[in-house]
């Protein structure tokens, strides 16, 4: 067609991820959002991992710490330099904050260089930037299901990259095997694929779930006898707000034998500190020559210096970043058990969960059919019928039907109580009636057209509200 | 098997070019009008660093912006979620507006047309991820800023075939040469998709006339698929007749806006980084009427959004128009001055400049000074600046330019002071020259290119910090 030659075969393919069905749950939150007292009866907003439970720590920090911010008269006279200053290095002090917020996150048990952090646009481009660094186009990495939609895109998308599929499953709680690494592994190298690393979620999304210690023990064991790398995805690294704790790959480096020329950890301040507006990306590698080239990739996503000066002082505040870190647990323990209990009183279990923004939520006996179509069906009643979008379990590459991610740190105690009594409503719906709730009303909503074409979303100011998430475009929503 | 990428082990990056060592050799010893008055001045920098008052005035007059606030209330929650890869609408808005503002209001723009990104340095980086693969090429004007090789081909796959222009014709782009780049890219097999131009010019500071964008429109009219990419990142620069004719001015004199065939093919990058010196805050965009392009751009965009709350603070002053009205008047008298004591200051020294309107620099031609017309002689001189006259400047062959002797000087990154003692060192320098070459003692000037070979021995070993200021 006359475009495909105008532009680039990544311009025009649809591996950047949004033509996806799923994004139909995007559409019907943003055509009735849900407000408590202007539109009680809309949809409630539960597939955006987003952490809002502790704005009130930052605002108030921010009211006592004027000078944090470079347009204050007490910050002005750093104005200048600030604005000034677009070195790829980063500002010094706030690689410095960075490498120790990530250590006081992992309990003090490991320490960063500040000369290894790399500045990214944020996770999404420390994920393509790393991939750029280790990768070639067609070569592959290896990933476990279910796993974030978006690394299709992040991954991928420019880069050229595969993703190699390592399926895990519910008979373990979707624990990594080795045998599942190893038959992943075997298949791609019987196609003549070339695997050039592994990359994990650790605390994982969509399962809220940290790896042990010996699972990633076995993942570095394996990447040193296939000599592919690991990348760790830790951005939900602060989420974790009970027992199990989080082991983070640095910790396992310091007990094992290893080739650290081939981890890599990727992080971001989006989830843990509930700053995605900001775009902190961050690539951490124990490899010199990544460093060294990555730190040129940076180029095309510094962290604006406004920013990096803010985060600096922020993070240098010791006293605050202990008490945020403690307080964000807590209110993220609470908001999780205050859902699950509430799940469980119409039994419907979660994954058990000690970290993350969301739950991993079991409606297999809710499934018409035990199949991927029984799922998507089940999930169009729950976002037009139970006005909650929640995430199919199928978007996340899950390889059994019937899971959802429902996310709960996005909004606030009124509107979950509001999420669980719908929930409890419906569920009690299914099971006392012992067949499906008619749905005469969905049906007529015409549900195979799955094409969505977004080409004007804006951002309307005006729907925003303390309550209500904001609106946002699809894919960034994806997270 | 390579445990890296190709392109983590390439040096596509062009970093090792001399443009970049230039840096490391300021590093080590920079100038301080105080702390190190015998160092190195640094004059490589395409910033702009003569208006920071007017922005401070600003703020001082503006105290809610800063502190996450609006209207006296707090809207860190607001900000600190915003993550949407269209942007903030009041800060496209007031892009627009200041870019129709900087173009005399000869052209307007629509904010659902722009796609914001992390500085230009990502903008032009994703243009050619939408425009063209491996196996492509764009053509570019000759010389151009060092930088492009980096944005435009390194991750891309996309390469870049030169436009030679000469100093006969003061640089300007002929049809000939379009015609030669174009050919000299079948030889090589490659498929151009477009041209890219910087106008007004980096290294050259001046704008391109209307004959030169006719002729560019003219040839990718005539070429099927052919786009035309117009970074105008300086066009706030512009201190002298003639004045800025943006491509957007010319498509809308020649075309009707149902003329989809050459709207689709013609697309402007901008930055805040030079017209209001806020390279640190990473504000870039690429503004299309091509739909695609913009669907795809923004979808991209995801890898280096703007921070929002560098796009909330800076659509609050953009918005303040009275505020941008007087700045870009200001901006531009105090770049005229300031481009006039450079000009001035070097023709004390017997040196000519190419007689420039905009940007940053100038292109000083020092070509007298070499011992030989090649680019080895170009080099040693350079070094000797470096070295001796303890200036960093921009070689011309680092800009890939055809003729060698020719030099980006940069005048507005510094005090006038700084630049005054710039001056007066280049004038010793260059009296020293004239008289030992009429002494015919050469002694002095062997040993110390010996040493100077050693040097850049030493400098092309790559274990030493290499630091990329990000600028044009």
């Amino acid at each position: 067609m006359g475009h495909q030659r105008l532009l680039s075969k990544i311009a025009t393919n649809d591996k950047h991820g949004e033509n996806s069905p799923y994004f139909d749950g995007w559409k019907a939150y943003d055509r009735n959002p849900f407000h408590p007292t202007k539109n009680p009866q809309g949809v409630i907003q539960m597939g955006l991992a987003e952490n809002q439970l502790c704005f009130d720590l930052i605002e108030e920090w921010i009211r006592n710490n004027s000078k944090a911010s470079i347009c204050t008269p007490e910050g002005v006279h750093l104005f200048r330099d600030i604005a000034n200053f677009q070195d790829y290095h980063g500002l010094p002090q706030f690689r410095k904050g960075v490498a120790n917020f990530m250590s006081k996150a992992r309990g003090g048990r490991v320490k960063y260089d500040p000369e290894r952090i790399l500045m990214s646009g944020g996770a999404t481009g420390a994920n393509e930037l790393i991939m750029f660094c280790l990768a070639d186009p067609a070569d592959a990495f290896m990933v476990p299901t279910p796993y974030y939609p978006a690394f299709v895109r992040d991954l991928g998308w420019r880069t050229g990259v595969q993703l190699i599929p390592v399926h895990c499953d519910s008979s373990n709680n979707f624990k990594i095997t080795r045998e599942a690494l190893e038959e992943a592994y075997r298949e791609a190298k019987q196609n003549n694929i070339n695997v050039k690393g592994l990359i994990i979620t650790n605390p994982s999304n969509p399962l809220g779930t940290t790896l042990d210690k010996e699972t990633l023990k076995s993942l570095v064991r394996f990447i040193n006898e296939k000599n592919i790398h690991l990348v760790c995805d830790e951005i939900y690294a602060a989420t974790a707000f009970t027992t199990p704790r989080f082991v983070s790959i640095s910790e396992v480096m310091l007990e094992m034998e290893c080739k650290k020329e081939l981890i890599h950890i990727i992080y971001s301040l989006s989830k843990d500190m509930g700053l995605p507006g900001f775009r902190v990306g961050i690539v951490y590698s124990y490899n010199d020559d990544v460093v060294s080239c990555g730190r040129k990739m940076s180029s095309f996503g510094l962290v604006s210096s406004q920013t990096q000066h803010f985060l600096a002082s922020l993070l240098s505040d010791e006293d605050f970043i202990d008490r945020y870190l403690e307080i964000s647990k807590r209110r993220l323990a609470k908001r999780h058990s205050f859902f699950t209990k509430g799940l469980e009183t119409v039994n419907i279990a979660c994954l058990p969960s000690n970290s993350g923004l969301f739950c991993w939520m079991n409606l297999r006996r809710l499934l018409k059919e035990k199949t991927f179509e029984g799922e998507m069906k089940l999930w169009r009643v729950i976002i037009n019928e139970v006005k909650l979008n929640v995430s199919p379990g199928s978007s996340f590459n899950c390889s059994e039907p019937g899971w959802f991610r429902v996310c709960f740190a996005n909004m606030d105690d009124e509107t979950v109580e509001v999420a669980l009594k719908r929930i409890r409503a419906f569920v009690g719906r299914e099971t006392n009636n012992g067949k499906r709730v008619e749905l005469k009303r969905w049906k007529s909503i015409n549900t195979n057209k799955l094409r969505l074409s977004f080409n004007s979303r804006r951002f309307d100011e005006n729907v925003m509200s303390p309550h209500s998430p904001m609106p946002h475009s699809p894919l960034v929503r994806a997270t | 098997m390579r445990l890296l990428s190709t392109k983590a082990t390439c040096n596509s990056h062009g970093q090792d070019s001399s443009y970049f060592l230039g840096w490391q050799e300021y590093e080590k010893n920079p100038y301080d009008e105080i702390l190190n008055p015998k160092g190195i001045i640094q004059m490589g920098l395409a910033e702009n660093q003569l208006s920071f008052d007017l922005l401070e005035s600003w703020l001082a007059k503006n105290p809610d912006v800063s502190g996450f606030k609006r209207d006296g209330k707090s809207i860190l929650r607001e900000l600190a979620l915003f993550q949407d890869y269209h942007g903030l609408s009041s800060f496209k808005e007031a892009m627009v507006d200041f870019m129709a503002e900087i173009r005399g209001n000869r052209v307007t723009f629509d904010p659902d047309h722009m796609v914001l990104t992390a500085g230009s340095t990502s903008a032009n980086e994703t243009l050619m991820f939408c425009l063209a693969e491996k196996g492509d090429a764009f053509l570019l004007p000759t010389p151009y800023y060092p930088g492009f090789d980096r944005d435009l081909k390194w991750r891309t796959g996309v390469e870049i075939v030169p436009i030679h222009c000469s100093s006969d014709n003061n640089f300007q782009i002929t049809e000939s040469a379009l015609e030669q780049a174009y050919e000299e890219a079948q030889n090589l097999n490659l498929n151009v998709k477009g041209i890219l131009v910087t106008n007004p010019s980096n290294p050259l500071g001046t704008t391109l006339s209307l004959e030169e964008l006719n002729l560019l429109v003219d040839f990718i009219s005539g070429h099927k698929n052919m786009h035309l990419i117009s970074d105008e990142i300086y066009s706030g620069t512009v201190f002298n007749s003639p004045g800025f004719v943006s491509v957007m001015e010319v498509l809308n004199n020649r075309f009707s806006d149902a003329d989809e065939a050459i709207w689709d093919r013609v697309h402007v990058v901008y930055s805040l980084s030079k017209d209001l010196g806020l390279p640190g805050f990473r504000v870039g965009c690429i503004y299309s009427e091509n739909d695609t392009v913009v669907a795809a751009a923004t979808k991209m965009s995801s890898f280096g959004l703007v921070s929002s709350q560098t796009q909330y603070l800076l659509s609050a002053m953009l918005e303040d128009k009275k505020f941008t009205r007087k700045y870009l008047v200001e901006n531009q008298k105090r770049l005229r001055r300031r481009q006039k004591m450079l000009v001035s200051g070097l023709e004390k020294s017997g040196i000519k400049c190419l007689e420039s309107n905009a940007g940053l620099f100038c292109w000083v031609d020092m070509r007298h000074l070499l011992k030989s017309n090649t680019f080895e002689a170009e080099m040693d001189l350079w070094k000797r600046i470096v070295y001796d006259v303890k200036l960093n400047i921009s070689p011309g062959s680092s800009c890939h330019c055809s003729e060698p002797g020719w030099f980006r000087v940069c005048f507005a990154n510094m005090s006038e002071q700084t630049l005054k003692l710039a001056m007066k060192r280049l004038k010793s320098f260059v009296a020293e020259l004239s008289s030992s070459s009429d002494n015919g003692d050469n002694k002095a000037h062997q040993s110390k290119r010996k040493s100077l070979t050693k040097w850049v021995f030493r400098l092309s070993s790559r274990d030493h910090r290499q630091r990329d200021q990000e600028e044009r």
